[in-house]
């Protein structure tokens, strides 16, 4: 062992230089064919996304790619399903760095979408998509950069406080809170009868990060808020604000005990587990979440009947619009160099029908106008409602402000949770990793 | 070369030409034998831990988030901003207690236990079985196991309660100051295994006639185990010393599936292999991950050559003396 490692950084130094040379050579040397090509040859589209568990998202895509095939014999659609770590973390960044990348994958917006626009690897699909933007609306500007079009999303929706109903009858909570004085009087009511007022999964780091969002949503303009996205400049006091106001929310003790180990989703231990097995009475969390409740509850018939879901409620006199609200999706991009046949691909995938199909498998909201019929449960029919009616979304912000700012801002923020850090950290902490 | 080098040599020494032929082709079939079989292995090991140990320290050198190639140069910045990271300081500390924590508690245990199941017993197997069972289970396995036996109300609280110790019951993984002595139990449990075994292997080899000569001479089992088996263990426990120490710095399975991302970047659990993949990956900071991974690197490796100098020297020249005599 010891003397194999003895060599070790001698032939390191040695074979760097020459693997250099060999990478550099390997460029990308094929050539995007001209738009009155379309369909004329044979195509081959490499498809990444990240509905890697079986079921029907895994199977509604695969079905999607069919349909298009055989409506274009010309166009082979290849599969890979991945899971989202994997994806977005690995995979995907390792396979831009080559010359041959997949040629539509998963685009999660924000950040990282001006960071792959910057590395020139995506296909401006402004001209092409202008009538899928119309349709789709505000959302699509998350698909953004630099005011060019470079991809478009299939899923979005607002976050809110997902609850129980028949533990808000029973603490006698007349109606969901629409400010925070009376979502602490809820808390309140909830206490006096032994119920954990709001489950949260802190160990997983972001569904903590989210009420620091939702605060700094209200603390902060709209104008200040979409400067922050674009510059990374973080120096308005509302960003102070949001935490402090965070430390009081946090000092009324709403959560369960021992938050800061309790994952997300995904088990019963869960703050999933907590809300859909009736051991917890409200969880804020993103659209998808009925889905994830679901596959956690031990009895999903009851789930069903005591689920409700209201939008995050307002401050009273803050600076922020209380209209506006949390919200992120997922969209597809298609690789610089992928074939014309990519868009048109991705426009099918957005198109009204097909969005239609995709709300009926229940796993997500549809972003395409016409699509709303999609749509049955009662909770997801209200978040979709909320959606199209808050006067801003804001992209998630660790989404917004790209993988490395977002990290340090939820570390910090998970911080401030765990009684160690302060408002003012989480500001010094996103200033610094934009530098990083 | 080597190969007519020899050829001369060995005609010049023999008296039978045909005899020299035969020997010379010796030679040259032995030499094609081992570039034969070394090459392969060597072409792995170069491609597969050379290379990309070179590639690690030259983007080491880079502010580098994965997107494009690098090519903004910072020199040794990666480095400096690691040590000024407290929760990379707290992720160091981490790793020493594992370190230390594993010699001292897998130590003891792992040799009694080697003692006692190297005795004759009804059942010996069965135990010597049961024993090794963790260190077989994948490491995944055994964090979430341990995750859902240790969480809040989970199957050790409902334990200590029914003992009426309810008393001593923690935030196991929750508490910031308990979860790293939670983890190196857990680690105890999982490889303590593994050290019995290999000294149940190296007692195997103390040879029966010392241990009976010395019960002639009215010796004890205490005695025994004292003054000839445990030294003549001796190489086998320093092994073990250098595996643990090793495998302690550069844990990641166990510590990434038991605690939680929240609990590891308050640098509480953390290690400096999951502060890599937590800062390389997560935080996108590819050329800052590679920084980690060579420090990684450079302290296990300076870990092991001065073990090998100081501790393991005496056995590795023993066996080359052994071989040569």
């Amino acid at each position: 062992m010891a003397t194999k490692n003895r060599m070790a950084p001698f032939f390191g130094t040695l074979t760097v230089a020459a693997l250099l040379l060999a990478a550099c050579s390997g460029g990308g040397e094929s050539e995007e064919p001209a738009a009155n090509e379309l369909y004329q040859n044979p195509v081959t589209l490499t498809w990444w996304h990240n509905a890697s568990q079986d079921g029907p998202g895994k199977t509604y895509w695969e079905k999607v790619a069919k349909d298009f095939s055989t409506a274009h014999p010309s166009v082979t659609i290849e599969i890979e399903a991945i899971e989202t770590n994997q994806l977005q973390r690995t995979r995907l960044p390792a396979a831009l760095l080559t010359s041959d990348p997949p040629d539509i994958f998963q685009a999660w917006g924000g950040g990282e979408i001006r960071e792959q626009v910057e590395a020139d690897y995506l296909k401006d699909v402004t001209e092409q998509t202008k009538t899928e933007v119309a349709n789709i609306g505000s959302a699509s500007e998350i698909w953004q950069a630099n005011g060019k079009q470079y991809g478009l999303p299939f899923r979005m929706g607002i976050e809110g406080i997902w609850y129980n109903k028949d533990m808000f009858a029973q603490a006698g909570i007349a109606a969901p809170p629409t400010t925070f004085d009376e979502l602490n009087d809820a808390v309140a009511k909830l206490k006096a009868i032994n119920v954990v007022p709001i489950a949260l999964g802190a160990g997983d780091k972001w569904p903590a990060a989210h009420w620091w969002y939702n605060f700094a949503l209200r603390a902060c303009s709209v104008d200040t808020l979409k400067k922050a996205s674009v510059d990374l400049t973080f120096d308005d006091p509302c960003f102070v604000k949001a935490g402090d106001d965070l430390k009081t929310f946090i000092g009324t003790q709403p959560f369960q005990n021992n938050f800061i180990a309790t994952p997300g989703q995904n088990d019963p231990t869960s703050a999933n587990g907590l809300l859909a097995n009736g051991k917890a009475a409200m969880e804020l969390m993103g659209d998808w979440n009925k889905g994830t409740l679901e596959t956690v509850a031990q009895d999903p018939a009851k789930l069903a009947k005591f689920l409700g879901w209201f939008p995050v409620p307002a401050i009273a006199g803050s600076a922020g619009d209380p209209k506006a609200a949390l919200g992120g999706g997922d969209g597809f991009a298609c690789a610089k160099n992928a074939p014309a046949e990519c868009v048109e691909f991705l426009k099918y995938i957005v198109s009204p029908e097909v969005q239609k199909a995709y709300a009926e498998t229940g796993t997500g909201l549809p972003v395409a106008k016409g699509a709303e019929a999609g749509v049955e449960d009662p909770a997801l029919k209200s978040i979709l409602e909320a959606t199209s009616s808050a006067s801003y979304v804001q992209l998630w912000l660790d989404t917004a402000y790209g993988s490395t700012v977002g990290n340090a801002m939820n570390d910090a923020i998970v911080a401030i949770f765990a009684g160690k850090g302060t408002p003012q950290q989480v500001v010094d902490a996103m200033k610094s990793a934009a530098r990083k | 070369m080597t190969a007519t080098k020899s050829v001369s040599l060995a005609g010049g020494v023999s008296t039978s030409p045909a005899g020299s032929r035969s020997r010379a082709a010796e030679k040259r079939r032995k030499w094609y034998e081992i570039i034969g079989l070394t090459t392969p292995a060597i072409a792995v090991y170069v491609m597969f831990v050379l290379v990309p140990m070179g590639f690690a320290v030259y983007y080491s050198l880079y502010r580098w988030r994965g997107v494009g190639p690098p090519t903004q140069f910072v020199g040794f910045d990666n480095y400096v901003l690691a040590f000024q990271d407290p929760i990379f300081i707290d992720a160091l500390r981490n790793n020493a207690i594992i370190v230390v924590g594993s010699l001292l508690v897998q130590g003891p245990i792992a040799l009694g236990v080697a003692l006692l199941l190297n005795r004759r017993f009804r059942g010996r197997t069965v135990f010597r079985l049961l024993v090794f069972v963790p260190y077989v289970l994948a490491e995944v396995t055994v964090g979430i196991m341990w995750k859902l036996i240790l969480t809040d109300g989970g199957t050790v609280d409902a334990l200590l309660k029914s003992l009426g110790l309810g008393g001593l019951t923690q935030a196991w993984l929750a508490d910031l100051d308990v979860v790293i002595w939670t983890l190196l139990f857990v680690l105890t449990w999982k490889y303590v295994g593994f050290a019995i075994i290999l000294l149940l292997a190296g007692l195997s080899n103390v040879p029966s006639e010392l241990t009976e000569a010395a019960a002639i001479d009215g010796a004890g089992w205490w005695q025994i185990q004292r003054h000839i088996t445990i030294p003549l263990l001796g190489p086998t426990i320093r092994i073990w010393m250098f595996l643990s120490i090793i495998g302690s710095l550069q844990v990641f399975d166990v510590i990434w599936v038991t605690s939680v991302p929240a609990v590891r970047s308050l640098g509480a659990s953390g290690t400096m292999a999951t502060y890599m993949v937590d800062n390389g990956f997560f935080a996108r900071l590819w050329g800052y991950g590679n920084a980690v991974a060579v420090i990684l690197f450079v302290i296990s490796f300076v870990a092991a050559l001065l073990f090998q100098r100081f501790l393991l020297r005496r056995d590795i020249e023993g066996a080359i003396t052994g071989r040569v005599g």
